[in-house]
């Protein structure tokens, strides 16, 4: 099946953060109020209760001067998810068109998923103990909908479609902004980890959008998927095994020093 | 300029974005910080808030030193041709005629030479002294680029490459736009602004032409139209003037005063009485003119001079309609104070507004112990305060009109919320009652009342249809409506006919019972061209627009004096020999020809039938720059320090720079609205913008020991607000003729109610206003800043 995807052109963004809007009401996530901190960015990063979020980053060029970059910022829906190996209890899902879902129902909230995640999006939503992330609108597209941020994006900064067509705009569009003033305009996503189907047309390199120029996995994620998860039968006895041990050797030692563990606070 | 449309106007930048890539159009952004217009623009020149008349005045004498203006279009399209009277003068910020006791001009001594018929005498070569290409090059003579950058504190070669740019415009196939806003209108020479946006646009060529015009971008979506209909105390519906009630005391003296005999305006009258007759449609209107109410001689009655009146209790009772002064008004604490003076007010709004609930104890608290204009607690207000709740704009339906004069309908698309109401039915429910109250009454005094013709259906709302119908006009028979007009050049003036805003009469041409009859419903949104031409965007068919459907006025001005398209690409209207046609409706008697007697008087709502280059403001007829009322640095161009034509309400408030030495300025964001009723009550757009906060460069908070997010005091002579501080790249001190000054901006949409809240930036703001408008002075005035 072809993938369908979203093009994020930042040369035509004006950051008025209507897609952010969009998804929260699609979504129906709650406002996640936090002080201003001094910049027009809402949060750090992606929250429980708010996939997708808009990045403002100032910067000073040599030869322009004063840059103000803005990024949407949402799950990159991977073509080879790391966050769906990892998850110790098979909740996340791909579709055949190239959205990463999550079925919440069998979330555990382990963050195991947070931490496998190149960009560290899912985050964790603590009133019901589960972990959230952008859904490229799965529901609405599989309707025959766009989703919900593309919908809304007043400038046509955000599109939505088939992937292959998408980037062949996404490379007449870099062509024409290297023409423009722009000699650094690149493509994000088109590549990275594989592919990620979210599409990316930036006006300079990646880091000066606050992406990785060179995405990789985590290296601890190699070792769980080598060896922990093929072996995860055999650990279990294991496991039990050592919590046993564990469990006599604290109750000896508890048993011999009273003191020290009443008196814990010092 | 003078607008941030990327953030205050998102959708009109998609179309900036698409003139770029489609067109290879350069986005030009000046503004006194780095915004997100600045952000998308290709140009970006920073100027210290209140200058902008001494950065137009270098591009016209560029413009005219290097002749890049558009020659043929000012020859015959402006005045610059004419000659001026030799009682016009210029000397050291003055123009002649200057009462310094008025503070007022005699604007006669501006009057141009005619010929014994009466006609204006003209030369056609411009190199006379007098004429007003001539007056131009000498009156703008000192504004060479040095003077002016230190004025604005642009640095050279960005406003070099600004003039540049934009002054290829002025070459016969180019046109340029300027999108303006509220950072060019909200200051004391906020009208001059505007006035030197549209001269340089007339210098260029680019007014009536596809992609030119001076383009208000409005506070909201129906500014346009609440002007159109008179929301304004000096206008009745269709810009026809307010009477003044020793100066027009009977309709011929009103007539006899303000007709003019030149140009579209010759009309008046019929306008006039059909809008009197639309009103009072049994009578006479020579007779129902006395009903109308007049204004005292002379009196102001703008907002800021409301609010002064009111607080020296001239004024016991207040409706106040989606309107949130003591967040939007200038001045906010005296605007406060000054409804303490009220009997009753009632207000009318979605949500209680900050305004609505000024007698609470949310309202006396501030940030520091500093209280100008003597805050009361709720114990010692008596004002009896009412509260309606009006419904949303999706919650009913009606018109609105945009910025390009589009009267677009819009359907209901859900029942309102609880008690909640449309402010048509608000109003129709109060007039129907005031007319029971009246009921039977035979005083004279109450004729006004007791005559006025108010027949809007019977149901719970007006119907909208018998609405568009009255505005659209019609024949009166036997003091009933007939007959609709097609347009307003059916309207008489003698009684017969009635039309509630001549400007929009043929919206409604015919009734034949269909929903498009009102053709504010059409929806076609095919742009057709004319044979042999390309679409221009002018999607005829597509809503309505006022006068008569024409997208573009005055586009007699896109086709050359012969009468051909200046560019065969971007065809409006042409001659084709027999009549005018092409993409819009010729604004121009469809079959005049161009070489014929009057065939290039482009302009035909002036006078003059050309576009004025010269023209009478109540300060002169060329802007001149004055610096703001409050200004850290002198006038480097004349003596006169501010406008000499404004009112100055409050003198003792005047900061001194001393002690407030940094320039402040307001400003809204994408994420709130206006006075952030309808935003800060949303959680959604709270978490964007949470807080009121203040933008400062990295220099001056380092001056200040401020660091990023931290709570400041901002003060001026009016009081005090405490808003966090965004320290940023963005901003940069203005090098001011060799020394170095700061500016702040703080966003204005804050109240004590909602999800976000802060304190109102305008308690700041101080209450002075422009010579012709009075719209205040929010965007330059002086401060200190310090951490909290």
């Amino acid at each position: 099946m072809l993938k369908m995807t979203n093009l994020y052109d930042v040369s035509k963004c004006t950051a008025c953060r209507g897609c952010q809007v969009a998804c929260k009401d699609w979504n129906q996530l709650p406002a996640v109020i936090e002080p201003f901190t001094g910049n027009y960015q809402t949060h750090e990063t992606t929250n429980g209760d708010t996939y997708t979020i808009v990045k403002f980053i100032e910067q000073i060029d040599d030869v322009k001067g004063i840059q103000w970059n803005f990024l949407k910022f949402q799950c990159m829906h991977c073509f080879d998810p790391e966050c769906m190996k990892v998850c110790p209890t098979d909740c996340i899902k791909q579709t055949e068109w190239g959205a990463v879902i999550k079925d919440y129902d069998k979330c555990i909230g382990c963050h195991y998923c947070t931490y496998a995640c190149p960009f560290e999006i899912p985050q964790y939503r603590k009133r019901q103990d589960i972990t959230t992330k952008c859904t490229l609108c799965y529901e609405r597209v599989e309707e025959g909908l766009t989703p919900a941020c593309a919908r809304t994006c007043p400038t046509g900064a955000l599109q939505f479609g088939e992937r292959e067509e998408l980037l062949i705009q996404a490379r007449e569009r870099v062509k024409f902004l290297k023409a423009n003033g722009f000699p650094n305009a690149t493509i994000y996503g088109e590549k990275e980890l594989g592919g990620l189907n979210k599409l990316y047309v930036l006006t300079d390199t990646p880091d000066k959008f606050d992406l990785p120029v060179d995405p990789k996995v985590s290296g601890n994620i190699g070792f769980w998927q080598n060896w922990v998860q093929p072996y995860f039968g055999w650990l279990i006895p294991v496991t039990l095994g050592a919590s046993a041990l564990s469990f006599v050797t604290s109750r000896l030692l508890a048993n011999k020093a009273p003191a020290h563990t009443e008196g814990g606070h010092e | 300029m003078g607008s941030n449309a990327a953030e205050n106007h998102p959708i009109s930048f998609k179309w900036l974005t698409e003139a770029r890539d489609k067109r290879g159009a350069k986005i030009i952004s000046v503004d006194p910080r780095f915004t997100r217009t600045s952000a998308r623009a290709d140009i970006y020149a920073p100027l210290r808030s209140g200058t902008d008349i001494a950065f137009m005045g270098g591009m016209f004498k560029y413009i005219l030193d290097n002749k890049l203006y558009h020659e043929e279009y000012v020859k015959w399209y402006t005045n610059a041709t004419f000659i001026v009277k030799d009682s016009f003068d210029f000397d050291d910020g003055l123009f002649s005629g200057y009462d310094p006791q008025k503070r007022a001009y005699d604007q006669s001594k501006w009057a141009y030479e005619t010929n014994e018929d009466g006609s204006y005498k003209k030369d056609m070569t411009m190199e006379d002294p007098r004429c007003v290409l001539q007056l131009l090059k000498k009156h703008y003579e000192r504004y060479d680029i040095d003077t002016v950058c230190k004025i604005t504190g642009t640095p050279k070669n960005k406003y070099l490459e600004v003039v540049k740019a934009y002054a290829a415009t002025g070459a016969p196939d180019k046109v340029g736009t300027i999108m303006y806003a509220m950072g060019t209108t909200q200051h004391t020479v906020g009208t001059e602004n505007v006035r030197a946006f549209a001269m340089l646009q007339l210098l260029l060529g680019n007014i009536g032409r596809a992609g030119g015009g001076v383009n208000a971008l409005r506070g909201e979506s129906n500014v346009q139209g609440s002007t159109d209909w008179a929301l304004l105390y000096h206008i009745l519906p269709g810009y026809l003037e307010t009477p003044e009630a020793k100066k027009h005391s009977n309709y011929q003296a009103y007539v006899d005063a303000l007709t003019p005999k030149t140009g579209y305006w010759q009309n008046k009258p019929k306008f006039l009485s059909s809008l009197l007759k639309a009103y009072w449609m049994a009578d006479d209107p020579v007779k129902s003119y006395d009903y109308l109410p007049k204004r005292i001689d002379g009196k102001h009655y703008e907002h800021i001079a409301l609010f002064e009146a009111m607080y020296n209790k001239e004024i016991e009772g207040l409706i106040i309609w989606g309107s949130n002064p003591i967040v939007g008004g200038p001045d906010a604490n005296k605007e406060q104070a000054a409804l303490y003076n009220l009997k009753w007010m009632v207000a009318i709004d979605l949500w209680q507004t900050e305004t609505s609930e000024f007698w609470t104890y949310k309202a006396v608290d501030r940030p520091t112990d500093k209280d100008v204009y003597g805050i009361k607690k709720p114990e010692e207000i008596d004002t009896e305060v009412f509260f309606l709740p009006a419904c949303n704009s999706y919650e009913k339906a009606g018109s609105v009109s945009n910025s390009g004069r589009w009267m677009q309908y819009r359907w209901q698309a859900c029942d309102p919320v609880g008690e909640s109401r449309a402010d048509l039915q608000i109003v129709n429910d109060l007039m129907l009652r005031i007319k029971k109250l009246y009921e039977g009454s035979s005083k004279p005094q109450d004729e006004p009342i007791t005559k006025l013709t108010w027949d809007y259906g019977h149901g719970d709302h007006p119907d909208l249809n018998i609405i568009a119908r009255e505005i659209n006009g019609f024949e009166v028979v036997d003091g009933k409506p007939g007959k609709l007009v097609a347009n307003f050049t059916k309207l008489k003036d003698d009684g017969t006919t009635a039309s509630g805003n001549w400007i929009y009469s043929g919206c409604y041409p015919e009734d034949n019972g269909k929903d498009e009859d009102y053709l504010a419903r059409r929806r076609d949104n095919k742009d057709a061209a004319y044979p042999g031409t390309k679409p221009i965007g002018s999607y005829l068919n597509w809503s309505w627009c006022w006068p008569v459907n024409r997208r573009i006025i005055y586009n007699r001005c896109s086709a050359t004096p012969e009468g051909q398209p200046w560019v065969p690409d971007l065809t409006s209207i042409f001659w084709n020999g027999e009549k005018w046609v092409g993409n819009d409706v010729p604004d121009f008697g469809g079959t005049k020809d161009p070489n014929g007697p009057g065939g290039r008087d482009a302009f035909i709502m002036r006078p003059e039938e050309v576009g004025c280059i010269f023209s009478k403001r109540n300060e002169g007829p060329f802007p001149e720059h004055y610096e703001p009322w409050e200004s850290p640095v002198k006038n480097l161009l004349n003596s006169q320090e501010l406008n000499p034509a404004v009112v100055i309400w409050e003198p003792d408030k005047k900061a001194d720079p001393e002690e407030y030495p940094i320039i402040g300025t307001t400003y809204r964001v994408s994420e709130h609205w206006q006075s952030g009723v309808m935003t800060r009550m949303q959680p959604w757009l709270a978490e964007l913008v949470p807080n009121v906060f203040v933008e400062m460069s990295e220099e001056l908070a380092r001056e200040k020991d401020i660091k990023n997010g931290n709570d400041v005091i901002i003060s001026t002579t009016r009081g005090d607000i405490k808003a966090i501080a965004c320290v940023t790249k963005r901003f940069k001190p203005f090098n001011i003729n060799g020394k170095s000054y700061h500016e702040i901006g703080v966003l204005w949409h804050f109240g004590f109610n909602g999800f976000a809240n802060g304190d109102p930036a305008n308690r700041l703001t101080p209450h002075i206003g422009d010579a012709n408008t009075m719209i205040p002075e929010y965007k330059a005035w002086l401060c200190d800043i310090r951490r909290a």
